[in-house]
């Protein structure tokens, strides 16, 4: 019941949060004079007429409510100056640009994580021998290389040196094919070197302090092998802080990478975002942030719930 | 009498120490401060001095390499570009390439005796190239700082002379013979503007290519076009300097409007120009760490990048430890009501995404400096980091002894706030503003490399612009994305080692533990 209560406060803080956050953005943009490119076309008339006989010059608070109903009845604006998705639909564009951003992530995780983990625990069990100094080296590394060098460093040496993917990702929505999938792997392998040095630092963190804790002593004394205790109970152990971090990087995946997208000329909606700030499309702009907000608050409660989840002695919530 | 008891005799009893009262013994060792304690467990940590060293090598290079390179940010050279780096190779740059390309490059080198194909050593061999045709491929080692060549130049007659003079005086050959406007090429746009073709040529497969067959070791015969010397159109002469076996023969510059078009041995002239006519320090190309697509030089572009990079991340930090305590000494330290409202504003804030915020300002200051938005989107999210962090320090140790006897002695809130609690915090502090700082630079050349801040403005750069610039040439000139990338490779890994360092240092818990 406790448990309940807790996930509705939770979420009306979270809702609350993001209903002042979403207002003062809307406020903030409806300040700025409203920018029609006219030169690229003569369909700037449409545009002209389509924001007119949206109310796009009444009074904000009105602006706010109208904008509010017709976020219910599915409509987020049309782009106004993007010069690919004139007068089109905000929302369909941005479900359009959806699947390739979170496909990358997506496979990113199923990546890394069984990697990351895997690197972890070895380097946990083989604390300060070599094999342990090799890994934490390289997570050292690959924690403070940026991923943007990362990414060039890949680009040259998988996709130019050895030749064994596209330069760029293949232009088209046939998500699932074999060549596709091909040229989405240099943006996938670059994404992955940081999340896995971050979860092997992470798992042989954890890892480490719960093999010297007294319950393993325990386990051994009354006759577990080393490798029995440690599966069925320090990895078990250990996994309680790292499953909800998985869970929050799943959840914030959705909202991509900017400069991996760039990168790799990913048509994804971090690109997206980036033309909405050149091309000063409103309408694009409020819908992305308050994706982008949603999404970081969902992904910061679902991080704090799946701890007392996987956890039943950690109570959320209970003084 | 017991039994176990003992008998001393009184003449046998003898006190210890009859002089003075026996105190205890005074501490002969020296207290080690908190500071001091934490610079010992500092020292033993070799990777977090590694990183310190290096991030002392960085600044320092963002600090002098714009004071000794003679080279601006906003100096650029439209011959010099993508030249290599000096420091490998010497500026050489192996190359593989077709008969025509290299011919071109050697014929450079028989005009002026300049080492372009260096040494004129070359590899020879036969290949199929894409359509199934059997090619000579050369391979050889190019001097990048040569292999501009020739290049046209209209010159005022002040200045051609003044070009002859410094020709005399230091026995270099600088202008060449003017080549034969109608034996040009002129079939392919870009090589008709090209000075390089001083040779007779022919158009083959679209491309210029020299008229002379080439011999048993593949160097084609170049017969020169230079313009012959005729009085009557008044060519310029007067040099010295001249080709070798030139009684006057050849015509050193075409008379045009204002002067002459000429031609000159372009690294030659730039040696010449830098000294003689800006005087503005630079004796002759040389670029450490290469040119850019613009003909920057990438050393001081770098540098300037990253004192900018430095400044602002170290402003940004300070700016924020100062307001991040303030606000949050307050929340920890009245705790309660205020703490509630003041965290409530602080998780909304921190909701939201930097990547908006930057937006946001960048909208609405459309007519600031883009430094000033960058500069206030960083504080505007940074600051909530160091209040958390001081919040957590004032809880716990708001309710210890020695403040309650602070507070018992009449100090006031402020007094023991910033004079008492505060300093025990301090260390965690500064070590979060440190660990900060890599994140900071990493953010900045983020936003610059996608474009959201320009900072590419006279004469500022930064890493990120270079590296959005670079990404283009990543395949052909690997050179250009190579050192911005090291750069900031570099800072984050020794931002990181030496933070960790720092935070291990500071944490009191772990003292004695490595011993």
């Amino acid at each position: 019941m406790y448990m309940i209560k807790y996930i509705l406060k939770r979420l009306g803080l979270m809702i609350m949060t993001f209903l002042i956050i979403f207002v003062v953005c809307f406020v903030l943009i409806k300040m700025l004079p409203i920018v029609i490119d006219v030169s690229i076309g003569k369909d700037a008339d449409i545009a002209y007429a389509t924001i007119k006989a949206r109310g796009y010059y009444d009074p904000i608070p009105v602006q706010l409510v109208n904008y509010i109903k017709r976020i219910f009845q599915g409509d987020f604006g049309v782009s106004v100056n993007h010069p690919e998705y004139r007068n089109s639909p905000v929302w369909d564009v941005f479900v359009e640009k959806l699947p390739p951003t979170v496909l990358i992530n997506v496979y990113s995780t199923i990546f890394s994580v069984p990697l990351g983990i895997a690197l972890g625990i070895f380097a946990a069990l083989k604390k300060n021998k070599w094999q342990d100094h090799v890994i934490s080296t390289g997570v050292m590394i690959f924690i403070s290389v940026p991923g943007l060098v990362t990414a060039f460093l890949v680009q040259y040496v998988f996709c130019f040196l050895l030749g064994l993917f596209p330069l760029y990702m293949k232009a088209g929505f046939d998500y699932f094919t074999w060549p596709m999938f091909k040229s989405m792997m240099p943006a996938v392998i670059a994404m992955s070197f940081g999340s896995i040095a971050g979860y092997a630092r992470f798992t042989r963190a954890e890892l480490t302090e719960v093999l010297t804790s007294d319950f393993m002593l325990l386990a051994r004394t009354k006759g577990l092998t080393r490798r029995q205790a440690t599966v069925h109970h320090a990895l078990r152990n250990a996994m309680v802080p790292i499953f909800p971090s998985i869970v929050g990087e799943f959840v914030s995946v959705l909202s991509g990478s900017l400069i991996i997208e760039k990168i790799f000329s990913i048509p994804g909606v971090g690109g997206l975002y980036l033309d909405s700030i050149t091309y000063q499309d409103y309408d694009f702009f409020m819908l992305l942030s308050s994706f982008y907000i949603l999404i970081g608050l969902f992904a910061a409660i679902f991080i704090d719930l799946s701890y007392g989840i996987i956890d039943p002695r950690i109570r959320m919530g209970v003084k | 009498m017991k039994p176990n008891e003992i008998q001393v005799p009184r003449e046998k009893l003898v006190l210890a120490n009859t002089e003075g009262r026996l105190h205890d013994k005074e501490l002969v060792t020296k207290p080690i401060s908190y500071f001091r304690d934490a610079w010992n467990r500092f020292k033993k940590n070799k990777a977090s001095i590694a990183g310190a060293i290096v991030i002392l090598i960085l600044i320092l290079y963002a600090i002098f390499a714009p004071i000794i390179s003679p080279y601006s940010v906003s100096y650029s050279d439209k011959y010099y570009t993508y030249t290599a780096p000096k420091i490998f190779n010497n500026g050489k740059r192996t190359k593989d390439l077709n008969e025509t390309s290299f011919s071109y490059y050697y014929g450079i080198g028989v005009e002026t005796g300049a080492n372009v194909v260096v040494d004129n050593e070359f590899e020879r061999r036969i290949t199929t190239n894409p359509y199934g045709k059997k090619i000579w491929m050369y391979k050889f080692k190019l001097d990048t700082y040569q292999q501009v060549g020739v290049v046209f130049l209209d010159a005022t007659p002040k200045m051609y002379a003044d070009i002859q003079a410094y020709q005399d005086e230091h026995d270099v050959q600088i202008i060449y013979p003017i080549t034969d406007p109608s034996k040009r090429p002129s079939a392919i746009a870009n090589d008709a503007e090209d000075a390089n073709f001083w040779y007779e040529t022919t158009t083959l497969d679209g491309k210029t290519i020299t008229a002379g067959t080439s011999n048993s070791e593949g160097v084609r015969e170049y017969n020169n076009i230079y313009l012959p010397y005729s009085p009557d159109r008044d060519d310029p002469y007067t040099s010295k300097m001249r080709i070798e076996g030139d009684t006057p023969l050849y015509a050193y510059g075409q008379k045009q409007q204002g002067g002459y078009k000429i031609r000159v041995n372009y690294y030659e002239y730039y040696k010449y120009y830098h000294s003689e006519v800006l005087k503005d320090g630079i004796r002759e190309p040389f670029f450490i760490f290469g040119t850019t697509n613009s003909g920057q030089d990438i050393f001081t572009c770098l540098a300037s990048g990253a004192r900018f990079s430095f400044i602002l991340a170290i402003t940004v930090a300070s700016v924020n430890l100062i307001v991040g305590a303030i606000y949050g000494a307050i929340e920890g330290y009245y705790g309660g009501k205020i703490d509630i409202l003041m965290e409530r504003f602080v998780e909304i804030l921190s909701a939201v995404p930097f990547m908006i915020v930057v937006t946001l300002l960048k909208y609405h200051m459309k007519s600031s400096p883009q430094v000033l938005i960058l500069f206030i989107s960083f504080f505007l999210t940074g600051w909530i980091g160091m209040a958390g962090r001081t919040r957590m320090q004032f809880y716990r140790f708001k309710n210890q002894e020695y403040v309650l006897a602070a507070r018992t002695l009449g100090a006031r809130d402020r007094r023991i706030m910033f004079k008492h609690i505060f300093p025990n915090s301090l260390g965690t502090l500064i070590t979060s503003s440190v660990l900060v700082i890599p994140g900071m630079i990493f953010s900045e050349t983020s936003l610059s490399y996608l474009g959201i801040i320009n900072l590419n403005t006279g004469d500022m750069t930064s890493v990120g612009t270079l590296l959005a610039n670079a990404q283009p040439y990543l395949v052909t000139y690997p050179h250009y994305i190579l050192f911005p990338s090291i750069f900031i490779c570099l800072l984050m890994l020794s931002f990181n080692l030496f933070g960790n360092g720092l935070r291990d240092a500071f944490n009191p818990s772990l003292r004695g533990a490595e011993d």
